[in-house]
């Protein structure tokens, strides 16, 4: 699912709506038919939310941001699993610097592969592309391929079009 | 468990980066207590009568100095936003926070006391009174301010704000923490401030945390 429209438009609000961020001010976010807050916490493992903002530590290394992230979510990995997904996004021989000395498109990098490591079924993506070279939007966009493949769903706001095997809806928001 | 062990290693780990704030919150406590010795002269008397109350206020207001940053980091890098949609608890998350703050900004104090002792020339077991009313009085003061700095996030002038909302709440601490070195002076038993300062402890533990995550939410709608 592709949400489009203008600036200011309620992208970015929807989204949060649907995290249960924001709260609504009538009808409800059902999830398998029931409505998310009635489980909160199961809906939660459901879910994996990347935003405008990086939620990474500029302290620490791409590495190490992984490591706490995937605690965060209740998945094990392997060292060789977050390896292979900051090596996916062409992040080999980054993996232990700084996150705070690499670059804008780089950080999103890291943040995009945590995507990688998740296993919620639901993602939900806040303008993705920002600040990509053409390279990793490739890169990306075979992700989500795979993720539909596997029977997974994603919602994503982009002013950029994104064809991901002819398949996905376009929804446009208007006043 | 393990995102309360993530979460508490993560702080630890960027605080260790970026030592200046943490040192910050230790220099002044030092300075203020350096700067009672020299500036009311040498009357030991006064010195030690005065030693528990001085190095009790300089931790009030170096913990006050460093709480107003609990959330904000995360705050502006949206990596709180990530907490409050992880599948855990939240209330166990900010009690990580609580918990690195408390060993960054608390431990150190109640570890340079005897050494701040010397300078105000208190015999030993006053010291050790001293040390553990902090011991138990620092993660008070750790959880009261947590709860004005979630209320305050985002606000400007927030600091200011801080300040107001927990000094009438961390006035009991300071009287029964400064309380038990003087009534050891008098030659009383110091049992009742130690319980009394536990009680404040439990419950502070217990509630600050939830307080805190309630707080979050709300700042986040």
């Amino acid at each position: 699912m592709h949400l489009q429209g203008d600036n200011g438009i309620g992208k970015t609000s929807l989204l949060r709506v649907i995290c249960s961020l924001a709260p609504l001010d009538e009808g409800e976010v059902l999830w398998n038919s029931e409505d998310i807050h009635q489980d909160l916490t199961r809906y939660l493992k459901d879910i994996f939310f990347v935003g405008h903002k990086i939620a990474l530590k500029e302290e620490l290394s791409p590495y190490e941001n992984l490591t706490i992230e995937c605690a965060l979510m209740n998945v094990p990995v392997e060292r060789v699993q977050l390896l292979e997904a900051l090596k996916h996004f062409g992040l080999q021989g980054r993996e232990h610097v700084p996150l705070g000395i690499l670059s804008q498109g780089q950080k999103r990098r890291v943040g995009l592969a945590k995507l990688k490591l998740s296993r919620a079924p639901l993602w939900i993506l806040d303008e993705p592309l920002v600040a990509l070279d053409a390279h990793t939007v490739e890169k990306f966009t075979e992700l989500l391929e795979n993720h539909l493949a596997n029977s997974g769903m994603i919602v994503l706001t982009s002013h950029q079009p994104i064809t991901l095997n002819g398949r996905g809806r376009v929804l446009t928001l208007t006043l | 468990m393990n995102a309360f062990i993530a979460i508490l290693r993560r702080d630890l780990k960027v605080a260790m980066n970026r030592k200046v704030e943490v040192l910050s919150g230790l220099f002044f406590y030092l300075v203020v207590a350096t700067l009672f010795p020299l500036s009311i002269g040498s009357d030991l008397d006064i010195l030690r009568r005065i030693a528990p109350g001085i190095l009790w206020v300089g931790a009030l207001l170096s913990s006050m100095l460093t709480l107003g940053r609990l959330f904000e980091a995360d705050w502006q890098d949206g990596s709180l936003e990530q907490l409050l949609i992880t599948p855990n608890n939240l209330s166990l998350l900010v009690l990580a926070k609580i918990l690195s703050h408390w060993m960054l900004c608390g431990l150190p104090l109640v570890v340079l006391a005897p050494v701040l002792g010397l300078m105000f020339d208190l015999p030993s077991e006053y010291v050790i009174v001293l040390m553990g009313t902090l011991l138990i009085g620092t993660p008070v003061l750790s959880c009261l301010g947590a709860i004005a700095s979630a209320l305050t996030l985002g606000l400007r002038g927030g600091g200011v704000l801080i300040s107001l909302l927990v000094l009438p709440l961390f006035v009991p601490v300071l009287v029964f923490g400064s309380g038990a070195v003087e009534s050891l002076s008098a030659g009383l038993g110091v049992q009742a401030y130690f319980s009394i300062l536990m009680a404040m402890l439990v419950p502070a533990l217990f509630f600050s945390p939830w307080a805190c995550a309630a707080a979050l939410r709300v700042a986040f709608e």
